[in-house]
Parts: structure tokens; sequence; C-alpha cells
């Protein structure tokens, strides 16, 4: 029996680490589908976005650093704390103005170009926003917290614990879990359910047609980075509460990156499964294999996996089957 | 200039079988588009009237796809007007033409192959639904209401077209001749003024493109939508339309009747491949 809850334990936190993979792969697979890019900035907009939210619930003055070098004043802090919903609402917003500033200024000079350059130039986003965020909100590490109770579960601890074995499972993660599915929930519904849903899917599978029933590029655009950033905000605050709001959190699109490769570029379900498998795949092997080899399997485990996909079944488990025509 | 338009209005004419024809839908006048050195189309002109098939055909590489274009706004020709309802138009995006009531299928078929049947055909709905951003993300008041009103909409051309036993299949699946009717439902559920059939038999074996055939009469006979289609097999175009405007190397080299078409030397000659000397006789 106690072998058996352990064994569970470790299931369930694979599964809550897994569903934060996906968020931020969820990010990544929206911006492929409607445009084709693959958005490297999507981990720095995860930073960004939660830098925001800390600037806000802080109520620090953006650009503090700089205004005091040009007028020799000392400023740091307006003084309030917003509320969490203002605050979110707010860094919304902002991720919003971020993806009209990209479509803007990026998006649309670059039409038609090859998916490299636009690669490219999301490379060269990702520097700019981790210059510009540090510039805006400095670059020390922030706490942020937005109420989301964190620590042991003492519920499920207790009810397990007659069991033979008190599961230690963090509040965070089951908070992060149950928001993520929410988003992912939401968003589905969204895309399967209204206009602008419809457009979007239509946009990703073919822009000829979908100018001809009336559908515009460029708004769809600024749509889909609105929603790629409002997911690396989500991502950003369950990261960032987590593990704090600094650099290393842009990073984790890096962990996205396996799970890419797993559930397919193009399949939002791909990406959903793809992050449970590698958070469930990677707690289970560091759990069982782990000890034998050393440990610290976690670092490699998701990127063997994507490297076999990659050999293997190029297309990820769900994504578009490759068949070319001879 | 749109004066003489409005004249037109009235002149329409009574069809062999005895529909109604309108005034002048679409005109496009002295249309001349070039690609670099390339003229795909040279000074071409000529109109579409309400209610009417109108058909234009030509061999490979005549024009006819770029005419299409040039109406539907993926290109913009160098030269020439457009007369839309009357209304010269200046350089619109595909999409602001799409709003006014134009609407087309593809050559190479262009559905949204992920989606289903049903969606595909709900997209064909995008510019009439306007409920705001917010209201869609709450699934709430005028997007819930705008949803249930355009999907009967959409239910009855999928009746139409009789293709209610694939309402739910993604469409990448289906075959070719469902995938053009699936598109022709599309562009039908715009409830279009103007409608743009780019070769809607192109491939089909003889059953498929009299099942093509009957929809399009159909379509035209039962909601008075005004179409004009591109075909360079002339068999059945000539059988279904009121009236043919016949291209050759960016040319207009015919406009007329079935007919009037069909006895008309220069067009038996581009038919047949014999060596015409450019300008036209």
């Amino acid at each position: 029996m106690e072998s058996l809850l352990i064994l569970l334990e470790v299931t369930i936190n694979g599964l809550m680490a897994g569903v934060l993979y996906s968020l931020v792969a969820l990010g990544f697979v929206f911006i492929f589908k409607a445009s084709g890019i693959f958005n490297y900035a999507q981990g720095v907009m995860a930073l960004f976005a939660a830098m925001t939210l800390v600037g806000f619930l802080e109520g620090r003055v953006p650009f503090a650093h700089m205004i005091n070098i040009v007028f020799g004043t000392n400023i740091h802090h307006f003084g309030f704390h917003a509320p969490v919903l203002v605050a979110l609402v707010g860094t919304a917003l902002v991720m919003f103005l971020f993806a009209v500033i990209v479509e803007k200024y990026i998006l649309r000079h670059l039409v038609n170009q090859a998916p490299i350059i636009l690669f490219m130039a999301t490379i060269g986003l990702a520097f700019f926003m981790e210059g510009f965020g540090d510039m805006m909100w400095g670059s020390d590490v922030k706490t942020l917290d937005i109420g989301i109770p964190s620590g042991m579960s003492l519920t499920i601890d207790e009810l397990t614990y007659p069991l033979g074995y008190g599961m230690y499972i963090d509040q965070l993660d089951i908070y992060a879990a149950l928001i993520a599915v929410a988003l992912v929930v939401g968003l589905t519904m969204f895309s399967q359910y209204t206009k602008t849903g419809r457009a979007l899917r239509a946009v990703a599978d073919d822009h000829q047609a979908a100018l001809s029933v009336g559908i515009t590029l460029r708004s769809i655009w600024v749509i889909v980075w609105t929603i790629a950033g409002i997911v690396a905000l989500v991502g950003g605050v369950l990261w960032g509460s987590k593990s704090g709001v600094q650099f290393s959190l842009s990073l984790i699109a890096l962990k996205a990156l396996p799970v890419l490769f797993l559930g397919g570029l193009t399949s939002i379900p791909g990406a959903i499964i793809g992050g449970l498998i590698i958070g469930v795949g990677e707690k289970l092997f560091e759990f069982g294999v782990g000890p034998l080899i050393g440990g610290a399997t976690e670092n490699w485990f998701a990127y063997v996996v994507a490297l076999l996909f990659l050999v293997f079944r190029p297309q990820g488990l769900f994504g578009e089957k490759i068949i070319e025509r001879v | 200039m749109n004066d003489q338009v409005m004249d037109k209005v009235d002149d329409g004419y009574i069809t062999p079988d005895g529909r109604k024809i309108g005034g002048t839908v679409l005109e496009v006048k002295n249309i001349t588009l070039r690609f670099g050195g390339v003229v795909a189309i040279k000074d071409i002109s000529f109109d579409i009237k309400q209610g009417e098939i109108r058909a234009i055909i030509g061999p490979n590489g005549a024009g006819k796809s770029s005419m299409l274009n040039v109406i539907n706004g993926f290109y913009h020709p160098q030269e020439g007007e457009i007369y839309f309802r009357g209304e010269k138009r200046g350089p619109m995006k595909p999409y602001e033409i799409a709003r006014q009531g134009i609407a087309r299928t593809f050559q190479n078929i262009a559905l949204f192959k992920g989606m289903s049947t049903l969606d595909n055909i709900m997209t064909g709905r995008f510019t009439h639904m306007h409920s705001s951003l917010f209201s869609q993300m709450l699934w709430w008041g005028p997007a819930e209401q705008e949803e249930v009103d355009n999907r009967e909409i959409v239910e009855k051309v999928i009746d139409f077209l009789e293709i209610q036993s694939i309402r739910k299949a993604p469409v990448g699946s289906l075959p070719y001749g469902l995938q053009k009717r699936v598109e022709l439902g599309r562009a039908l559920a715009a409830q279009p003024s103007l409608l743009l059939l780019d070769e809607p038999m192109a491939g089909m074996n003889v059953e498929e493109k009299e099942d093509m055939s009957r929809f399009i009469l159909d379509v035209n006979d039962e909601f008075g939508t005004t179409i004009a289609l591109i075909e360079h097999d002339m068999g059945v175009v000539m059988d279904i339309s009121d009236r043919v405007v016949v291209l050759d190397y960016g040319q207009k080299i015919g406009d007329g009747t079935p007919d009037e078409v069909r006895s008309n030397q220069k067009v038996i000659d581009a038919y047949l491949g014999v060596v015409s000397d450019g300008e036209g006789a």
C-alpha cells in the first residue's frame, strides 16, 4: 500500500509539473498555428508578464532607474499596492499592447518571408524584451505572491496517512494545475464555439481562404499574440510564485521544447498531453531509475525523449502528418 | 462616369428560359494586369448583370484566374476601373471585398482542412457576425444569439447542398468532389450578392460535374445569386451559363450568349490551337 501511495504521489507531482509545461508549450502552439512562427520569445514573454505583474502589485515606477539618473530624483515606488485583480487586468492590457506593437512593427513587415527569418525576428524580440523588461522593472529577483496558498496540503496528507503513507503534495501545485486546466478549457471553448475562435483556426489552416471570407490577418495576429501573452502571464505567475521572478524564468521555455517535439507544434491537445507525459515521465524516471544512475535525471530526461521522437516520429504524437506527394 | 452606370440599371434582358436578368452588378473596364514584364490581362472590359450566370472561359493561361483575383482583390490591376453596384471601387483588400458581398471558391480547394464541414461553412458567416470579442469570450448575450442565428443559416446551406452526412467530418478527409461542395457551401453561407467560382468542376468526373452543375443552377434559381464562374472545359459551361466571356492570352476574344460564342471564329481558333496573330485580326 505504502509503495503504491508513493508511486501515486510521484505521479501526481509529475502531472502538476506537466500541466505547467503544457501551459508554456501552448503559447508556442497558438502562435505557430496562426502565423507559422516559432516564437522564441515565448519564455521572455512569460518573464516580462510576471515582472509587469509584480510592478503593478508593488506599485513600482516603471523605468525608475532611468528616470532617477536623468532627473537626479530618487523614486522607486508610487506608494500604492494594486489589488491582485486590477494588477492582473493591467498586465493583460500590457500584453495586448505588446501584441499590437509586435504586429505593427514586426509581423506586418515580414509577411511572406521564410520561416527562418520570422524565427530570427523573434530571437531579436526575445533579447530586446529581456533588456527592456530589466530597464522597465529592474533586474532584481522579485517575489510574486498573488495569494495562491502554498506549502503542503494537509487535507491530502491527513486523508492518505491512515492508508500507511501521508502524501506530500504542494497546494500551489494543485491550484496551479486547476488554473491551467481552466485556462486550457476556456481557450478550447473559445476556439471551438466563437466566431473569432473559428477565424483563428481558419487562419491557421489557409491564409488565402481566410481572407476570402472576410477575415483580417492583422487583427487575428493581434488576438493570437494577446492570447499567447496571457498564456505567458499565467505561466509566469505560476512559475514565478514557485521560484521567484528572475531571469531563469525565461528558461522554462526550454523545458517546453521537448513537449513540443512530443506533441507536435500544431496540436493543442498534443501540447497538453505532451506536457503531462514529460512531467510524469521525468518524475517517475527520477524516482525509479534515478537512484541507480546517480540521480539528476530530470535535467536531461525530457530532451532524450524528445530526441527519440525526432528520430522515430518527427511529426510528434498528434502533429500533422508529413506526407510528400511523389 | 457614375451616371453612365446608373443608366444601365434597367438594361437587363430575358433569358431564353424566361428568367429576368437585372442591371449591372459588376463592371470591369479596360483592366490591365502585369507581373513585371508579363502581361496577364490586357485591356479587358465586361459586365456581370444581376441574377445571371456569367462564365469566363479560355484555354490554360488565358488570364481567367487572374481576372477573378482582380475582382476579388488578391491582385490589383495597373490600369482600369472596377464598378461594383454602380460605384467605382478603389484598391481594396480581399477582406473588404468579402464584406461588400463578394464570395469566392478556389481552383485548388482552399478549405480549412483541420476543421469540420460545419465549422468551415460557419466561417463563411464571418462578415455577418458582429458581436464583440468580450461578449464572445463570455459566450453570453449577443454572441450566443448570433451564433445560434447564423448556425440556422448554415444548416440551411448544408441541407441545400445535401451534405448533412458529413457535417462533423474534418474536411481534409473528404473526397475531392465533396470538398468542392463544402467550399461552395462556405461561399454560399456568406449570402453573397456576387459569387465567384474558380473552376468549380476542375478534376471532377462526369457524375460529380453533373451534380455541381445542378447545384450552381439551383443556387442561381433559388437564391437569385449572381454567379461568375471560370472554366476551361467548354462543354458544361455552355449548358449552364447565360453569357460567356472568352479570354485568350490575356485578351478578350469573345463575349456573348453561348451560341454566339460557339460560332465565333476567334474562339474556335483559340480552342483548336490555331496560331493567331497576337493582336487579334
